[in-house]
């Protein structure tokens, strides 16, 4: 049976991770690989790491990271962050990575998902959706969530699988950080509209909120960062607390 | 041991290639057929689509050297998809090395593509010696049904093979460079063969 996965984002500037982490027995927290090892030893069935530099001196230190993270981590991992073309993609994935995720980008030029597909098959291609709910409506936001576009989160999601890409990473701006749940009724419809796996982000504070993610949510994976960097909740403790709800899990 | 890893355009090598770092293993990658052929093992990555794969492996003459290997050889992933006689993936002729087809998954409740990790059943095979964890990562729309071939199933919307092998060829539908550390020990098996 296909289990479902969880996910530790980790969002990395100039190499090194950004967001501060508690963790005992590691030598190097700010560590990238380091991290990124621990959580897949931990039990992690994917990891994502999101380039937050905006300079072409990180982005090339990103590239050498990307190489350096597939060499030592035996799990699969997804990069993002600043790619906009299709010949942004090509060094990330010969370095070892074995998914890209698109936002902005995508929306701003939506045939880069079927460029991009052509170029790499559906399976590498994730599209990421930042969205609000504004007046009863998800409005799809790009530019980390801040900038509003006219496109709205169902219509866009059955656009990206139309182009052909293999998953969509779905953020819920209103829910993330606030550790209240993810966006769960909009979970739902998203797996109603769409047939490609949906990664659930955003409001991730309890174990409970990981079961209604699967549960009600229909989520295929489930994504946080905070909780796991924190310690607050470690993954062995998750999934074994996920297992007893009879959620198939790894 | 000589390891080699057949070169062309395939997604996953570099992947392919820390895996066997890991266990200490230096592969080599080349499209040589001379070198190929001289190797003790050969492994066989593919991540893409069918037709454009078979396209730079028909420019590279490869179509002919693959079939006529006669050490252990391992097909991962498309790599196994392209082993077969034929893919619905763009209605594409591949190397028949198993008389078996390449279908594509069909549900209107499952997901597709089957991502994720998902376990093997009934592994019945040296491949599969001392596996610490069943569960294999997976990332496919099309797939081998169960034959003859089959040495494992996995169960996704139906059976079907997550493994199979004929002969000196073995080919496996998930990723084991990508699946831990009981992916690393079915790569540590099949060198070991």
């Amino acid at each position: 049976m296909l289990k479902k996965r969880i996910i530790p984002c980790l969002d990395i500037k100039d190499g090194r991770t950004v967001k501060g982490v508690n963790f005992v027995n590691i030598r190097d927290a700010g560590d990238p690989v380091e991290l990124g090892k621990q959580y897949a030893e931990q039990g992690a069935d994917e990891l994502v790491f999101l380039d937050i530099t905006a300079t072409n001196e990180g982005r090339k230190t990103f590239i050498e990271l990307v190489k350096d993270i597939a060499r030592n981590i035996d799990i699969p991992f997804t990069v993002g962050g600043g790619i906009s073309s299709v010949e942004d993609v090509g060094p990330l994935l010969t370095s070892g990575a074995d998914k890209i995720s698109v936002n902005s980008s995508a929306v701003k030029n939506p045939e880069l998902i079927n460029e991009l597909v052509t170029a790499y098959g559906s399976q590498c291609i994730v599209v990421a959706i930042d969205a609000n709910l504004i007046d009863d409506e998800w409005i799809v936001h790009t530019h980390g969530g801040r900038k509003p576009t006219d496109k709205k989160l169902f219509d866009w999601a059955i656009e990206i699988e139309r182009r052909g890409a293999g998953e969509i990473l779905f953020t819920s701006m209103n829910n993330d950080g606030t550790k209240q749940g993810f966006a769960i009724e909009a979970l739902r419809q998203l797996s109603e509209v769409v047939s490609i796996p949906i990664i659930a982000s955003g409001g991730a504070g309890t174990m409970e909120h990981f079961t209604e993610a699967f549960n009600e949510g229909k989520a295929d994976a489930a994504l946080a960062a905070s909780i796991f960097h924190f310690g607050e909740i470690p993954i062995p403790t998750l999934k074994s607390y996920l297992k007893e709800q009879n959620i198939p899990i790894r | 041991m000589k390891i080699a890893i057949i070169k062309y355009n395939a997604g996953n090598t570099q992947s392919v290639i820390f895996a066997l770092n890991r266990l200490g293993i230096e592969p080599i990658l080349t499209e040589d057929f001379e070198e190929l052929k001289s190797a003790d093992k050969v492994i066989f990555p593919g991540v893409g689509e069918a037709s454009t794969t078979m396209k730079h492996l028909k420019e590279l003459h490869l179509n002919e050297l693959i079939p006529d290997l006669k050490q252990p050889v391992l097909g991962i992933c498309l790599g196994m998809q392209l082993m077969c006689n034929h893919s619905e993936e763009n209605d594409t002729d591949c190397l028949g090395i198993f008389d078996a087809p390449v279908v594509k998954f069909k549900s209107e409740d499952y997901k597709i593509p089957h991502m994720g990790w998902n376990n093997l059943v009934e592994a019945d095979n040296e491949l599969f010696r001392t596996l610490p964890d069943d569960h294999m990562y997976f990332v496919h729309s099309y797939y081998v049904p169960v034959s003859e071939y089959t040495i494992a199933k996995t169960d996704y919307i139906n059976n079907f093979s997550a493994a199979i092998k004929k002969d000196n060829f073995y080919a496996v539908q998930f990723h084991p460079e990508k699946s831990g550390a009981q992916g690393a020990q079915i790569l540590k098996n099949f060198i070991e063969l």
